[in-house]
């Protein structure tokens, strides 16, 4: 240890059951200094902080190899106390406060200072009363750091999010010992100006000899506080460098860039590019509210007949359009396929104007786990287009047989590996799991499909089975398939067109070929993109 | 990973699996009583003819759970609203002076039909406190029955069978069938082969029920409410009124547990009115669970297994535990068994739980 580093990352490496997420990262923050670190999601980002705060996520399963030295010792961080007392400390995205309290309370949560009072001194301790002369010292000195000049005893409740935030940075500077703090994308939901605050906050706190691990999606803000550079990308660090040599777009590019696999699926696109194309479906201003994929008014074409990706990081509203348009989450817009108006907030509208979806919420939402494969491929198909139902005397009886005959027919088809058409749909593994939720749309014979993260949850040689299924689907069955996934390289292996998502509103529309760079900064917002490929 | 059988015989492991430990042991438990009873002198011909029109008798309450289970509102403890449709039924028909099987079946007619329209409004009640279904139904089933209790008092019955022998205002806590239609199904075509009574029209009518359940179940709509109730986020994606499954499961329980409890009391003999319908949900409930139904998902199989055994193990304990402690448990036993079933139930993990 001849170099004087804080905190130290050497070698790690973490598998979650046998699945490489880390791989040999090195990582070393100087002491006072800024040191972000940028990756897409599913980078590693959030395991590696998992394991820098002994989470017991990181230990339940199997722990990870490689050592972590802070302030020049090699430490064993085996729980979340252990990195507190250390000094290690820690701003979550989401809030951790309690609305009711005021503003010296949750900064002094479990810390609070007490003096002695009648009952205290016979019953002990316990009994002592809050000082909250002191605490509200304490906490208004915590603020002036940050340079907050709100009352300190305000209730939290109602304030503006960019006060919470500010009032957990607060929390970690009143911890007297603390001598790193990690920010994990705190600016994620604060406006422009609340930013700035919370980075001039940063600065201040790097001169008190603090040192930052920032962890952001925001490039401009990266280059603007920080010295230090990580970035990280499928679970290796690809690049170390200083903010004075890095750009916007360079980190980008370093960012998302990845060989993409052109998976060999032949994209010859069907006249869906010239100017001869169809629209299949229109979306007007749609807004939806989706619980953290909030889309705030998206307008846009489908063609027929192509591939539609949708990208962008998460959380920035790239879920919410499909699930709007089939009516899971309550939406507002216009919707209007092939001339018709699908009716917002009703599935069965969606479904009966040939919508198909494919939930990300695979588990939760796109299969009846506990129901035989056959049950689950034929459903929808039967409530919604009595397909595999017959009349008998005006019951309308389940035609088993026709369905058991299908659901073969589609094992077959799509290829899912099981032991017959009654197998329980949890005894599948994720990626059968999939194909049994890709047979029941085809079931519906969808003229749209709507697919979202198709490929979540599914090991790597099953990603690809799924991928080629669904350009089968499109090339043979002339589906117009809209791809919505986090994968950006999956996206650009299969899709005609990609529309990345930005702050719930369209950023842009590429293509497939273009640069990793335009990417990146689309993805980040950082340029308003073409607004279309032709 | 399903388990085949093999070509000669059965899969031993499959078939202790399928039928589940508890219902294995409870069996081997009863074979023993079985053999103990025998051992003391009881008369087991006797025995296995109670444990017929015992689970005759209680096998319809018990089929009730399977829409509630399957619609995804759990079982229904709220099952005391569908009894006292029936036995409101019962009375009726005795105040009407109707008569053996004209009687019996105009009081399942009109259970039916009572019961289905108090279950739609039960639904409602169901569908607007989701995830809490048992223990609203529950409080609900025990403020009907107290609330009914006052009705006893104050309806406007005649019949000198039914209200009190002193004259005036009120019905009887106990009201005979004798002349109405005590065990009219059960006598239907009944036989006796060695020394056991079978009582094949009540097992018939049973089997009739069963039936429709079956056909039920493989209806379009009962397919619908089995997807409402495995996985509702999935039923609204895929269409599916969520809220109007529910309330055909609620309705069709409701209705199944009126016509059940005047099948039990043409079998009991007697009606049991105010008090006597409190728990008689726990009983209910607690057989499906033996059956090996999880609060989930059950089957008619698991219903009817559950009803014998727990039946079964009734009829056959209480005389063997008389003889041998010489004191009379049989209420305590039935509570114990009942109640410590349902918290065996409630508390164990899911069977092939989501392990993924």
């Amino acid at each position: 240890m001849d170099e004087q580093y804080l905190l130290e990352i050497k070698n790690v490496s973490k598998e979650f059951f046998g699945n490489r997420v880390l791989k040999d990262v090195n990582l070393a923050v100087a002491p006072g200094k800024i040191h972000s670190l940028v990756g897409e999601n599913g980078a590693g980002k959030s395991t590696l902080m998992n394991i820098l705060f002994g989470m017991p996520v990181i230990h339940n399963t199997g722990g990870f190899s490689g050592e972590i030295w802070f302030d020049g010792k090699k430490v064993d961080i085996r729980s979340p106390e252990d990195a507190m007392n250390l000094g290690i400390g820690m701003v979550h995205q989401e809030f951790m406060l309690i609305p009711g309290f005021t503003i010296t309370e949750n900064i002094k949560l479990n810390r609070e200072q007490t003096k002695h009072n009648l009952v205290s001194r016979v019953f002990g301790a316990k009994m002592k009363s809050l000082d909250f002369k002191l605490m509200r010292a304490d906490a208004r000195a915590a603020l002036d750091v940050l340079g907050l000049t709100i009352d300190e005893m305000l209730p939290v409740a109602g304030l503006p999010v960019g006060y919470m935030q500010l009032i957990e940075i607060a929390r970690e500077i009143d911890k007297r010992n603390v001598r790193l703090l990690v920010f994990d994308e705190p600016t994620a939901v604060l406006t422009e100006v609340e930013a700035q605050t919370l980075i001039n906050a940063m600065r201040m706190l790097a001169e008190k000899g603090v040192s930052i691990l920032f962890i952001t999606h925001r490039l401009e803000e990266v280059l603007e506080v920080s010295e230090e550079i990580t970035v990280l990308r499928d679970g290796e660090v690809v690049a170390s460098l200083r903010a004075a040599d890095a750009t916007v777009e360079r980190l980008a590019e370093l960012m998302v860039g990845r060989k993409v696999e052109k998976v060999s699926l032949g994209r010859e696109t069907q006249g869906i590019t010239g100017s001869g194309r169809q629209v299949i479906l229109e979306l007007e201003n749609l807004h939806v509210r989706m619980p953290g994929e909030t889309v705030r008014g998206i307008s846009m074409e489908v063609y027929k007949g192509e591939i539609l990706g949708i990208g962008g990081l998460a959380g920035q509203g790239k879920l919410g359009i499909a699930n709007g348009i089939m009516g899971l989450y309550p939406a507002e817009g216009r919707v209007v396929k092939e001339g018709k108006v699908v009716q917002m907030n009703n599935p069965a509208s969606a479904l009966a104007n040939g919508l198909g979806f494919l939930s990300e919420d695979r588990r939760g939402v796109g299969l009846l786990l506990d129901q035989s494969i056959e049950f689950n491929i034929a459903i929808t198909a039967v409530h919604c287009q009595d397909k595999f139902v017959k009349a008998l005397c005006g019951v309308k009886l389940i035609d088993t047989k026709a369905i058991t005959e299908h659901a073969r027919r589609m094992i077959r088809e799509v290829d899912i590996r099981c032991t017959g058409p009654q197998q329980l749909v949890r005894r599948l593994s994720g990626g059968n799991q999939q194909k049994v939720c890709i047979a029941r749309a085809l079931t519906l014979e969808p003229d749209v499909l709507f697919v979202s993260e198709p490929t979540r949850g599914i090991d790597v040689g099953a990603k690809r089975i799924v991928l080629e299924l669904l350009v089968r689907l499109n090339r043979e069955l002339g589906m117009t398939i809209v791809v919505t996934s986090s994968e950006l390289a999956e996206l650009r292996a299969i899709c005609d067109r990609i529309a990345i998502v930005y702050r719930g509103r369209l950023e842009g529309i590429l293509s497939p070929d273009a640069s990793d760079r335009e990417f990146g900064l689309m993805m980040t917002g950082e340029k308003p993109g073409r607004r279309e490929v032709s | 990973m399903e388990q085949r059988r093999t070509q000669f015989g059965l899969n031993i492991p499959a078939l202790v699996q399928s039928a589940g430990y508890p219902r294995l042991i409870i069996t081997a438990f009863l074979l023993a009583l079985m053999v103990y009873a025998a051992v003391l002198g009881l008369p087991i011909g006797q025995l296995v003819s109670s444990i017929l029109v015992r689970f005759g008798m209680n096998a319809i309450l018990v089929l009730a759970m399977i829409p509630s289970i399957q619609s995804g509102t759990g079982p229904n403890f709220g099952i005391s609203l569908g009894i006292v449709c029936g036995l409101v039924a019962a009375t009726l028909s005795i105040e009407l002076d109707l008569v053996g099987l004209t009687a019996f079946f105009f009081a399942v007619a009109v259970s039916a039909i009572l019961g289905s329209l108090v279950g739609y409004v039960y639904g409602l009640l169901l569908n607007r406190v989701k995830g809490q279904e048992m223990t609203v139904g529950t409080y609900t089933g025990f403020s009907i029955v107290s609330l009914m209790c006052v009705f006893w008092l104050m309806a406007p019955y005649k019949s000198p069978e039914m209200i009190w022998p002193y004259g005036g205002e009120g019905l009887r806590v106990t009201i005979t069938l004798q002349n109405r239609f005590d065990k009219v199904l059960n006598e239907l075509l009944a036989f006796d082969i060695v020394g056991v009574r079978v009582p094949t029209g009540l097992l018939i009518f049973l089997a009739i029920c069963c039936a429709l359940m079956w056909v039920f179940l493989r209806t379009k709509t009962g397919m619908a409410m089995l997807a409402v109730g495995s996985n509702p986020r999935f039923a609204a994606s895929s269409g599916i009124n969520v809220d109007k499954f529910r309330l055909v499961g609620t309705v069709l329980s409701t209705a199944l547990g009126a016509v059940g409890i005047v099948v039990y009391a043409q079998s009991y003999g007697f009606l049991q009115l105010y008090t006597a319908p409190l728990y008689m949900p726990f009983f209910a409930v607690a057989s499906i669970l033996i059956g090996g139904a999880s609060i989930k998902h059950a089957t008619i199989v698991q219903a009817l297994v559950g009803t014998f055994l727990f039946q079964a193990l009734l009829v056959v304990a209480l005389p063997v535990a008389n003889e041998a402690i010489a004191n009379n448990l049989s209420e305590v036993i039935r509570i114990i068994l009942s109640n410590g079933m349902i918290l065996y139930a409630l508390t164990r993990k899911e069977a092939g739980g989501d392990l993924g």
